[in-house]
């Protein structure tokens, strides 16, 4: 993966200016990389990752496995574009293994998830089975601990 | 009747006479000082890799606490044969000739004190890491340094080490790539060193602790040059390309006869390296290239933004091509490397080595490591601007 892409995934705010020096070049050439990514949709978007643990939302999150039956054309692809079109829908891939696709899905209760499921999930047409899994605690995020790890340890000045 | 000045006279002169190492002196200084951002630790900011501590936990469960073999665990010698081999070019006997040291600077004590005997001379460059002078002394050795400069690539030649040499030289001592300059020697450097070595009849120490670590350009080891195989004890270990520094091991691989000897001294007085490091140590080889790569790249884009940063507020600093450490020049300031150090330190609280730590020649330089988060990089470099602009 090209080098550019890799420092943006880890800290998509790194300035063109540092960026450019991390990497030997000018910073003009770094933003045309990166519009250019953009532009080609390489770049989806930028997000900031939180604790949410931490902001008391009261906001739930279920994961949900998913069985369908595959379209006679699209494949798995229509229904799961479908769902994902959904907005409670954060997440959505298709899965090997017993079941074919897996949901993250948000609401702010758990009522407002078991009625996502019953009413537009479970009664979509293609859709044979589904089952829902709430999330209790988040560990780690898109590579990103949330536990604060310990801070440097080492001796300030070392041979 | 034992007041400190009896007790002093008592010391071994050469222990008694011997200064601190000139990074202690910093090191008490910055402790006594809050939120200073340091470039002088010389350890990588990472811990170690997950499964590599991991293995440690493991074998502390299944009780992997007892006294090991003085050589080391054979499994280990055995991957570490493999490694070698396959990253340096020598083969080497995992039974006789590999022994497993706690961390490299052991095994450096053993080799010197192996080798020689009183007033017997040891040629070796400048700047170095901290313990070379010393540890020749402690071994009864005569240390000769060489000085190597910036505008040469800090590389050592063939020319300089004729210079210095005489009869009583038994040991030419090497470290590329080089703590504190970053400087590596390319193959064609190393071939002249060689054939001097073999002409001059010289055991060579070869200290590859930084041999991962290469930008730009690939590492040769000495031991891969012809006739040194059988005349060098190769130094390396896993404190740096592993981040494994706390768990101090290193090894040294050499003909058999050099290193039973040093295994001698090492099985009276170390006995052997820690259970537990050697178990991670061997989870450390599985998949090197994974581990070591990551933090190359990050290492690579930091040493790229120092040097860019260097060169934008008008310092000059020749590229490093290895190891973790930026070795700018601060002469044109017109300070010992020392003062500028301590002045940087008071007024804008980053800590730099002074080059003089690490022999003479390091004067008009600081060493600044580059193993530490860029955000803090970018910080420092921000507040040594705002210090040289203020000059």
């Amino acid at each position: 993966m090209d080098e550019l892409l890799k420092i943006l995934e880890s800290n998509a705010l790194e300035s063109p200016e540092s960026i450019a020096q991390m990497l030997g070049t000018t910073a003009a050439e770094i933003r045309a990389r990166i519009a250019d990514y953009e532009k080609r949709g390489v770049i989806r978007g930028y997000q900031a990752v939180l604790n949410e643990d931490q902001l008391d939302l009261g906001k739930v999150t279920a994961v949900i496995e998913v069985k369908v039956t595959p379209q006679r054309e699209g494949g798995f692809d229509t229904i799961a574009q479908r769902l994902s079109r959904f907005p409670e829908v954060r997440s959505s891939y298709l899965m090997s293994g017993t079941y074919d696709l897996l949901l993250f899905v948000e609401g702010r209760t758990l009522r407002e998830v078991a009625a996502f499921v019953s009413e537009h999930l479970a009664t979509l047409e293609g859709v044979l089975s589904t089952s829902t899994h709430f999330m209790l605690k988040t560990y780690k995020r898109l590579g990103v601990l949330m536990e604060q790890e310990s801070s440097d340890e080492r001796l300030s000045i070392s041979p | 009747m034992n007041d400190s000045a009896s007790l002093r006279n008592r010391l071994n002169p050469t222990v008694r006479d011997m200064p601190r190492s000139g990074i202690r002196d910093f090191f008490d200084i910055v402790t006594t000082m809050k939120d200073v951002i340091s470039l002088g630790i010389g350890e990588p900011d990472f811990d170690t890799p997950w499964h590599i501590r991991e293995s440690a936990i493991f074998a502390m469960e299944r009780g992997v606490t007892h006294y090991t073999s003085n050589l080391g665990y054979l499994e280990l010698r055995r991957a570490l044969a493999a490694y070698v081999q396959k990253n340096f070019g020598a083969e080497y006997n995992p039974e006789c000739e590999v022994l497993i040291t706690v961390g490299v600077s052991e095994a450096l004590d053993l080799a010197l004190r192996a080798l020689l005997s009183p007033g017997d001379e040891v040629l070796y460059h400048e700047p170095c890491y901290v313990s070379y002078r010393a540890t020749v002394l402690l071994a009864h050795g005569v240390p000769i340094a060489v000085p190597t400069r910036a505008e040469n690539g800090f590389r050592l030649t063939r020319a300089m080490l004729e210079e210095r040499v005489t009869p009583k030289t038994k040991v030419l001592m090497l470290n590329f790539p080089n703590n504190p300059t970053g400087g590596v020697m390319g193959r064609e450097d190393l071939q002249d060193i060689a054939a001097f070595a073999c002409e001059r009849d010289l055991i060579v120490i070869a200290d590859e602790i930084y041999a991962e670590l290469t930008y730009d350009t690939t590492h040769t080891s000495l031991v891969s040059l012809p006739g040194l195989r059988e005349r060098t004890i190769f130094l390396h270990g896993f404190s740096k390309a592993w981040a494994m520094t706390g768990f101090r091991l290193g090894y040294a691989c050499g003909p058999a006869e050099l290193i039973e000897a040093m295994m001698k001294i090492h099985q009276y007085t170390m006995l052997c390296a820690s259970s537990l490091s050697q178990k991670a140590a061997l989870e450390a080889l599985a998949r090197p290239e994974t581990d070591v790569a990551e933090m190359k790249t990050e290492y690579r884009r930091r040493r790229n933004f120092i040097v860019s940063a260097f060169k934008e507020m008008g310092v000059e600093c020749h590229r490093p091509l290895g190891a973790f450490y930026a070795f700018p020049s601060v002469a044109r300031f017109g300070l010992p490397s020392k003062d500028f150090a301590l002045q940087l330190l008071k007024e804008e609280k980053v800590a730099v080595v002074p080059g003089t730590a690490f022999g003479e020649c390091g004067e008009g330089f600081v060493r600044c490591a580059y193993a530490t988060s860029m955000d803090n990089i970018k910080e420092a470099m921000l507040r040594i601007k705002r210090f040289i602009h203020a000059r």
